[in-house]
């Protein structure tokens, strides 16, 4: 595991707000040197602390005016593989993100769409024909914060 | 509002945040100036709003993620403002979600293993105001996690 100091933490919360700034401006703020600044980042990294790099896109403006969480419950539970089924969720370009969870459903997806008749041509094509789905239960996005964590 | 360029341009950058501009440009097929240009017009028009680093959060000893699905008292008119105004104050939640569907919101709680998480479950979420029912979903693995929009 590892630790991090107080400038650590102020150095990932301003690379989770904003990792295009330069090594140079991010160190003036922190009161470090660029190669400084520089070898923190790189030992983040290194560490997997900072696991990678994600864009940030308005869904909306792009055309994808809905997201959708699907709890979904695998069918014939044993008979299925896991394997089967990440294999193929993951493959749908709608999907965003899959996590295995334990509770009321074995997995839980991120789906966008562009609207309902096109989240509803995705649910009936693509997760209803999965191998081993079962039931699926639908909440509708309306809002979305990220925060910072216990940094 | 888009043209094939820019599509592609987001397409590469999606599935490599880590490229500089130039190698940017060059993998879509296009002059640096250009890439740079379409960059800054879709900066402007709040499509793209930048990228930023992604935690791993096991890697900093929060071994534990909870999904907790709630449905809120809804006869009070500021149940979700107060809810939402709350659960912002607990470090360890780290994503909040509203939606139309069985569960009002949805919180996204790290721990550092169940006995942190237990200690946090009682003593900062089932403190939170107006909450009717509470499920929790235990995640055991992150399958993907790229977030893309199918562009």
């Amino acid at each position: 595991m590892t630790e991090l100091d107080e400038i650590d933490r102020r150095l990932l919360r301003a690379l989770v707000r904003d990792a295009g700034q330069s090594a140079g401006a991010l160190g003036r703020r922190l009161g470090l040197s660029q190669p400084a600044t520089w070898r923190r980042i790189r030992r983040l990294e290194q560490a997997g602390v900072i696991a990678g790099r994600q864009l940030r896109l308005d869904a909306e403006k792009l055309g994808f005016g809905v997201t959708v969480f699907l709890g979904v419950k695998l069918a014939l539970r044993g008979r299925v593989s896991l394997e089967d089924f990440e294999r193929a969720v993951t493959a749908i370009p709608e999907v965003q993100t899959v996590e295995h969870m334990l509770g009321l459903f074995d997995y839980r997806l991120r789906v966008v769409a562009r609207d309902l008749p096109d989240f509803e041509r995705i649910l009936r094509r693509r997760i209803m024909t999965l191998p081993g789905a079962g039931e699926v239960e639908a909440n509708v996005l309306l809002s979305e914060e990220r925060l910072a964590g216990p940094l | 509002m888009l043209d094939d360029g820019d599509r592609k341009l987001l397409r590469v950058w999606q599935a490599e945040p880590s490229l500089s501009q130039g190698e940017l440009a060059e993998r879509a097929g296009m002059t640096t100036g250009r890439a740079v240009r379409r960059i800054a017009r879709m900066q402007e028009l709040g499509i793209l709003q930048g990228v930023g680093v992604v935690i791993d959060w096991s890697k900093l000893g929060y071994a534990v993620q909870v999904s907790l699905r709630i449905t809120l008292e809804k006869s009070q008119g500021n149940a979700f403002d107060g809810f939402l105004a709350q659960a912002r104050q607990v470090p360890e939640v780290i994503e909040i979600q509203t939606f139309l569907g069985r569960v009002d919101v949805r919180l996204s709680v790290i721990a550092r293993d169940m006995a942190h998480y237990q200690q946090i479950y009682r003593s900062k979420i089932l403190t939170l105001p107006h909450i009717a029912e509470i499920e929790a979903l235990m995640q055991v693995a992150q399958v993907k996690t790229s977030e893309g929009l199918p562009l």
